[in-house]
């Protein structure tokens, strides 16, 4: 399937979507611009410590409610810049939680639960203080009543363990990820850290992944331990070399300091990040014209080493 | 006298002295993360660094730049994912948590999320990532952060992370594991531990130069002074030299 027809069929104004990586690595970024491309909008946005794909779909105008536990990248800024000025302008709804219970709240949807217990989170304002508010939250069948619910336990002290939260399941509408190798029914291999992306593509309705190769599925047979998501979980494979680009692709990419450097500038002055969307995105007509737009000399550096996976020596200033 | 080390290099190289030879710990990006190195190539050859998104136990040979970097697991024994990573802490068997933060308060509860009101912030951060996981579920959590009044503040303005919450006891009645908790505040003035009764933060060493008047000013609330307050050690040579030479050769923690 095309990403363009990809998109348009899965991801709809105001769905609930989730999007795999983390920070600068392996996030569904041709996806992430084709969303933007088409111009989607009042996206519910989930990921856990999710960096340059949150920034760029709340930049590019798409998201309105955001369920995360960190929005960073790094050195390149430490806090994503346009989350950062729409929460802090009252445009972005945001409601906070750890990274262990995001991914614990995907793996819940991922095994068809209503919740699941983790121990951190207590008598934090994680817990105390609530993105959304309990009128929205109870006026909006999609979003659980309670942000979560703070239990003794109910085995007494056994393990250990005197008071729990749970927390809720998420059930995106559509997850996003981003693999290094798929074949064309859906099977995923990836290589390198998962994050929690297998969990989040299990937990949605819907699941579309962008992969680097395509391979035979005789291929993906012949090892089967190495691959972690079967084709039946999957909707759309998408063939995407560069897919994960300005984010690293282990195996394959580093991330691009050049391009994040740059990002970073534009998303800064809201003028300068319109020209920056209208030169890169709404101006390209798909991932490949905006990878040509990238000079050839940063993509040369930015190639993984074979025996690292990564580029070694790449300067990250 | 002249000092030859810049204040992130003395923040890196006293913090690296208190991770113990084979312990585990969960380090936060920057800072921390180059202080694990330096402890494994000084005095903690067998320190096991862990990074959240699933790098167990790695060799570094180069700086990762975020938690989930394809550098967290240069040679490491696994390259896993989130979960296994969380669920390790969650089981109580990691050590250390090495965390950075905005603001501080004098029971080491820390704030990484919101400068102002959580719903109109003034200035909004990244959030919690790992670090209300880590310092709710490892035993002994270490903090780095520049001494100012605006970081050390008498209530923090979001509670992102949980340290000795409101006081002795709090933590165990909130639920959180008996005996675990905030271990040592590094900054560029001074090394704190935690008083046993109060739970508060207290002075136990003082960096080179810096005087006792000097971090009570830099503080928003009344610090403790250790009865033993002692001296923090200057960077030794070899191990400004294995930090600028091998751990972060192209400055891009202790540049800053």
């Amino acid at each position: 399937m095309s990403l363009d027809h990809a998109i348009s069929r899965f991801v709809h104004d105001g769905c609930h979507l989730s999007i795999g990586g983390f920070t600068v690595n392996r996030n569904p970024m041709a996806a992430v611009y084709e969303i933007i491309r088409q111009k989607k909008r009042g996206i519910h946005l989930y990921a856990h410590s999710n960096g340059q794909g949150v920034d760029e779909l709340i930049g590019g105008g798409c998201v309105d409610r955001l369920e995360i536990a960190y929005a960073g990248n790094g050195r390149f800024a430490p806090t994503c810049v346009r989350f950062r000025k729409a929460v802090e302008s009252g445009e972005l709804v945001v409601e906070d939680y750890s990274n262990f219970q995001m991914s614990l709240r995907f793996t819940a949807g991922a095994m068809g639960l209503p919740f699941l217990p983790v121990k951190s989170g207590i008598e934090s304002d994680i817990a105390n203080q609530w993105g959304f508010k309990p009128a929205a939250r109870r006026s909006d069948e999609k979003i659980p009543d309670l942000k979560l619910c703070i239990i003794d336990n109910p085995f007494g002290r056994w393990a250990d363990t005197t008071r729990l939260v749970l927390v809720p399941a998420i059930e995106p509408d559509v997850s996003i990820i981003h693999a290094q190798t798929a074949d064309s029914s859906g099977t995923v291999r990836i290589d390198g850290l998962a994050f929690t992306d297998i969990e989040q593509a299990k937990a949605a309705r819907h699941v579309i992944v962008t992969c680097e190769t395509i391979v035979d599925t005789r291929q993906l047979r012949k090892q089967p331990e190495r691959n972690q998501l079967p084709f039946f979980c999957v909707d759309a494979v998408v063939h995407l070399p560069m897919g994960a680009y300005p984010t690293a692709c282990y195996g394959h990419y580093d991330y691009d300091p050049g391009y994040l450097n740059d990002y970073r500038n534009y998303a800064q002055n809201d003028e300068h990040h319109r020209n920056y969307l209208d030169r890169y995105i709404f101006k390209t007509k798909d991932h490949a014209a905006f990878i040509s737009l990238q000079p050839l000399h940063r993509l040369n550096k930015i190639k993984a080493d074979p025996d690292t996976g990564y580029a070694t020596g790449l300067n990250r200033l | 006298m002249t000092q030859n080390y810049n204040m992130m290099e003395l923040m890196i190289c006293t913090a690296s002295r208190y991770l113990e030879d084979g312990k585990t710990v969960a380090v936060g990006t920057g800072a921390p993360c180059a202080t694990a190195m330096l402890a494994q190539k000084t005095i903690s050859p067998n320190l096991v660094i862990l990074f959240e998104a699933g790098g167990i136990a790695p060799e570094l040979p180069s700086m990762p730049i975020s938690v989930g970097d394809s550098r967290t697991f240069h040679k490491a024994v696994m390259a896993a994912g989130m979960s296994e990573m969380m669920t390790t802490c969650s089981r109580g068997i990691v050590d250390y948590a090495f965390l950075g933060g905005a603001q501080i308060d004098k029971f080491g509860n820390i704030n990484s999320t919101v400068v102002g009101d959580y719903y109109k912030p003034k200035v909004r951060f990244p959030g919690s990532g790992g670090a209300n996981d880590f310092a709710s579920m490892c035993w002994n959590t270490l903090i780095m952060t520049v001494h100012s009044k605006n970081r050390f503040v008498e209530k923090v303005d979001f509670l992102t992370t949980p340290g000795y919450l409101t006081g002795p006891g709090s933590r165990e009645a909130a639920g959180l594991p008996d005996n675990s908790g905030p271990y040592k505040i590094i900054t560029d003035l001074a090394v704190m531990g935690f008083d046993d009764k109060t739970k508060t933060m207290v002075v136990e060493s003082i960096n080179p130069g810096a005087t006792k008047e000097q971090i009570q000013e830099n503080t928003g609330f009344e610090l403790l002074f250790s009865d033993n307050l002692s001296s923090t050690s200057e960077p030794k040579p070899e191990e400004l030299k294995i930090l600028r030479e091998e751990v972060d050769p192209t400055k891009l923690v202790i540049g800053r």
